[in-house]
């Protein structure tokens, strides 16, 4: 099809008010009144709360209001429980959540204990420092596998143990086929991932106004309506009495749509309850305790294979770090479980998971959410059978992938969505042969591995596959008004995808409108307030169908107006430059404002069955997600005084279906690899015995710089998806998600001559050094990555 | 311990004991002359972003590692966390307010675009901040060059690539004097 504005690399609509400093985020709200928030957070991992004294603190001059658990009565409520059990056979599943502010005991260092409100953030910091409050230390469970040790303490006093989940899923039987089996590749794996660290910290601005009887909050959330809803609902309001609107967002990365956070819950009660706007914005040392994390799975998995490097069957058993609390439910380990199986032919699998609490950060999806740890599962498994069986990397991975006519492929397993997991399309080895051919395999591989005596080169290529665009479903309004100007809204939030682009693309495409010329506004429930939110690389998929969904019904009436208008049949006209005209006849025209118009009668009637105005509300819900596929490669340099790595070339081919907009693409890709190369070689949230966070600022938790995270170079293959009209997959994840194992390999590779195996990410310098050093410490301590 | 709540600050007038001093300062902001008066201890930071109301002027760390909040002091960058109001007394400040001429962009905001160097744009700020020195510095800087310059500040979401293109094509651009066009889309 040729295409106007869809499918081309246009320039974004929202930068001029992002460079010019225009753009509103949470944190530029000022209102009149208007005062700050500060908490007064756990300093201990594990304890009792004996006494709080807030006495001290109210005395400060500029404080207004200082609140403990007590001050919120029946307020005082766990977090709604997210997702509930997935609906899986014997599974086991002990949800606990957290509350607004700890009551009797705190769980994780950072809990918020009481809240100050004062005239100044600086006052109410201030004041939260002179709260007194008495915790009698209980022992911090730190190490996931020692968690359910009888002797352990135990984290919720009414649960048996920490266990929080217990999840079997299989296909097949593995252990008739581990007699057959040529090799048995078994290793233990520990695989960590880091924190979102978005560059925007969270905040919020509740403002209660007690005429109007609406209450009104900017938050840094990527699902505004979920938090009107559940606000309402806590707070006794009507659904149309709250607005959230989610404004320019500076990251999300997954932790921002967690929901609720205890400062999300407290603010807009505070703002009721004292009749002015308040605000709080989270500062970085916060951010590194109260935003939620994604850490550490460590796998005990085998993976059989015949004398050709077929795979005949996986097990796995992992245990996950819940931290302490749930509301998630189980979406990072049900990720992790059902990416492992990748891009693969896999007819036998076997994966066992438990989640234990520990006295940390809550852990909820952070981009990729749980498929990092599956796909390094998986690609290290096959690179150890590929080096017993004497296959080079590549052709183990060739002669496993699913064939592009095995598609819809159904794993018999249940995914985050509690949907089956089903492979929609795919087509893997032609990004297999691009990306050998990008990074010049065949040719690196002859080559020696020793550039300069202390210097080692290696590559290696990776596969993977991201389940995409869940549902439920998302909606888009689309108007056109009589000025000209065409308006697109949707529920979905946006972090800097660039959907005021891409999604005046989809519209303008359908209605012959230049993008530049369409206002998309996200994230304000009071122009739209069904849909679910920006998560699992959803919003292109679903919302973008749902704008093209909105877009053909307001077509179609233009179509209809305009073919009686200009007494032609609708066959024979086409919208174009923002007018509908007979095709070719230029001067038999009508502007589409003008139509808009006249849809819109000041006498007459509307007749029966119609609508005025062009406009249209239209949704779309996927059957189930679409999966998105990729190879990463590249080519690194180990230096072995510094045990530095640097990464010398790095190709992707990626395969998300139909592209909207190829240059925001190429960024999402790129800002995704630059996020798994800190999580494989610079980012570990590291903690002490005692629960206490090690590392909580930027000096200490390294994020990539530009001189860490090299240029890409990129190519897709397009397989569209089935399952919407668009034809698109998701993209967000994609980048992040095989950076680990991708980086073990090449690394690997790099020090062959050493005979290392690496199971584990993150590496750092020092962690090289000490694997290097000590062969026995293959993941021996989980603390051991600093 | 129900209710622990006094009246509203700014009812209380004047505000009683308070410990900090209060100090007057003047600063030239973006060409103008702003006054305010200042605790000691207010970060420049807060200062523009909620006593002058230039919000544009981002806070990722406050400790001075992510470069959001770079602003201009007497023409060179600075992390306004890490300067005291006080301390910009007498002094000449540009924030990112102050780049652009009118509706025209500066060249390195148009190259930012062109090149799509910024995704959610809260670290763009503080890049436009740390880069348009750079580049009056360096008006031909090799990849290399952009790089350690722009080392010092973080950016989540475009994994650098495009933001060191858009560097780069700003040098270009203004090597060339292409007299800048307006290249703002639908919002400008
Ligand atoms: S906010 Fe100043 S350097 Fe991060
Ligand atoms: S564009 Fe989001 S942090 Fe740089």
């Amino acid at each position: 099809m040729e295409t106007r504005y869809f499918g081309k690399p246009l320039k974004r609509n929202e930068d001029h008010r992002l460079l010019t400093g225009k753009a509103l985020f949470v944190d530029d709200v000022t209102l009149p009144g208007m005062l700050h928030v500060a908490f007064k957070r756990s300093d201990f991992a594990h304890g009792r709360i004996l006494e709080i004294d807030v006495q001290a603190a109210l005395e400060r001059p500029g404080v207004v209001a200082v609140y403990t658990a007590e001050d919120l009565g029946d307020y005082h409520q766990p977090g709604p429980l997210l997702l509930p059990a997935p609906p899986i056979e014997g599974a086991v599943f002990h949800p606990r959540m957290q509350v607004p502010l700890a009551k009797d005991k705190v769980r994780h260092v950072g809990e918020p204990i009481a809240v100050v409100v004062a005239r100044s953030r600086y006052i109410a910091e201030d004041a939260a420092e002179e709260i007194f409050v008495d915790i009698e230390p209980l022992d911090a469970v730190v190490d996931l596998e020692g968690a359910l040790d009888p002797d352990t303490p135990k984290i919720h006093d009414d649960l048996e143990s920490n266990l929080a989940a217990h999840v079997v899923q299989s296909k097949g039987d593995f252990d008739s086929v581990v007699d057959k089996a040529h090799r048995v590749v078994r290793r233990r794996f520990f695989y960590d991932h880091g924190i979102a660290a978005a560059m925007e910290n969270r905040g919020i601005v509740a403002s209660w106004d007690a005429r109007d009887q609406q209450l009104e909050i900017w938050d840094t959330t990527q699902a505004p309506i979920a938090i009107r809803n559940g606000l309402a609902g806590m707070l006794g309001l009507a659904e149309s009495q709250v607005r959230v609107v989610a404004p320019f967002i500076g990251g999300g990365f997954g932790p921002k749509i967690m929901m609720f956070y205890p400062e999300e819950v407290l603010l807009p009660w505070i703002s009721m309850r004292l009749g002015w706007p308040v605000k709080w914005i989270e500062d970085r040392a916060e951010n590194f305790v109260a935003t939620t994390h994604e850490r550490a799975q460590i796998h005990e998995a085998a993976l059989a294979v015949d004398e050709n490097g077929k795979i005949l069957g996986v097990e796995d058993t992992f245990i996950h770090d819940a931290g302490a609390y749930n509301p998630y439910g189980l979406t990072v380990p049900i990720n992790s479980q059902c990416t492992l199986l990748g891009p693969y032919d896999v007819p036998n699998y076997r994966s066992e998971f438990t989640v234990v609490y520990t006295n940390k950060t809550l852990v909820t999806p952070y981009r990729g959410a749980g498929r990092q740890h599956g796909v390094f599962v998986m690609e290290r498994l096959l690179d150890l059978a590929a080096k017993e069986l004497g296959l080079d990397v590549v052709e183990i991975r060739r002669r496993n992938f699913l064939p592009p006519d095995a598609f819809p492929h159904d794993h018999g397993l249940i995914y985050q969505d509690f949907s089956s997991l089903v492979y929609d399309s795919g087509n893997y080895e032609p990004a297999l042969d691009k990306a050998v051919k990008l990074i010049d395999f065949a040719g690196f591989e002859s080559g020696s591995s020793e550039i300069e005596p202390h210097k080692r080169r290696g590559i290696g290529i990776v596969c993977y596959v991201e389940g995409t665009g869940i549902g439920p479903y998302e909606g888009a309004k689309v108007t056109v008004e009589p000025s000209g100007t065409v308006s697109v809204v949707t529920g979905v939030g946006t972090q800097g995808q660039g959907h005021f682009t891409s999604f005046a693309q989809v519209v303008g495409e359908q209605i012959g409108v230049d993008p530049t010329k369409i206002r998309v506004v996200t994230g304000d429930t009071r122009l739209f307030h069904w849909g679910a939110g920006t998560f699992a690389s959803r919003g292109a998929v679903v919302a973008g169908n749902a704008c093209h969904a909105a877009a053909l019904d307001v077509r179609k009436k233009i179509l209809k107006m305009a073919g009686e208008l200009l007494e032609a049949p609708e066959e024979d006209l086409e919208l174009v430059d923002g007018k509908a005209q007979v095709k070719g006849v230029p001067a038999k025209a009508i502007e589409l404002g003008e139509l808009a118009s006249l849809a819109n009668p000041m006498r007459g009637a509307v007749e029966p069955g119609t609508e005025p105005g062009l406009e249209a509300t239209t949704y779309f819900g996927p059957k189930h997600g679409s999966t998105a596929s990729g190879v990463h490669a590249m080519e690194v340099e180990v230096d072995l005084e510094t045990y530095d790595v640097k990464i010398l070339r790095y190709v992707v081919v990626h395969d998300c279906g139909t592209v909207i907009n190829p240059l925001i693409l190429e960024g999402q890709i790129q800002g995704g690899v630059a996020q798994g190369i800190g999580n494989a070689f610079y980012e570990q949230i590291l903690y002490g015995d005692d629960g206490q966070l090690l590392n909580g600022s930027f000096m200490d938790y390294l994020l990539p710089t530009s001189m860490d995270v090299p240029n890409v170079v990129g190519d897709h293959v397009e397989t569209p998806s089935p399952l919407n009209p668009l034809g698109i997959k998701g993209a967000g994840e994609a980048g992040a998600i095989p950076v680990g194992a991708l980086f073990a390999q090449a690394v690997e590779h790099a020090l062959r001559d050493e005979g290392l195996e690496i199971l584990e990410i993150p590496l750092s310098p020092n962690r090289l050094f000490e694997l290097l050093h000590d062969r026995e410490g293959i993941a021996s301590t989980e603390e051991s990555g600093s | 311990m129900d209710t622990m709540t006094r009246e509203h600050p700014s009812s209380q007038q004047p505000e009683q004991g308070t410990s900090s001093r209060q100090i007057p300062i003047t600063v030239t902001v973006n060409g103008q002359k702003r006054h305010g008066v200042v605790e000691p201890r207010l970060l420049l930071s807060d200062f523009l972003r909620h006593d002058l109301g230039l919000t544009g002027t981002h806070v990722g760390c406050e400790h001075g590692v992510c470069g959001a909040c770079t602003v201009l002091m007497d023409g060179d960058s600075v992390r306004s966390c890490l300067v005291l109001a006080v301390q910009a007394h007498e002094r000449e400040l540009v924030t990112v307010e102050g780049l652009a001429s009118g509706d025209t962009l500066h060249p390195l905001q148009q190259a930012l675009r062109e090149s799509h160097g910024l995704q959610c744009g809260f670290c763009t700020p503080g890049i436009l901040m740390s880069m348009v020195p750079f580049l009056e510095e360096n008006p031909n800087p090799t990849e290399e060059e952009i790089r350690i310059a722009l080392s010092g500040n973080l950016c989540r979401c475009t994994g650098y690539q495009k933001i060191v293109e858009g560097v780069a094509l700003a040098a270009e651009m203004m090597a060339e004097g292409s007299s800048p066009e307006d290249v703002g889309g639908a919002e400008s």
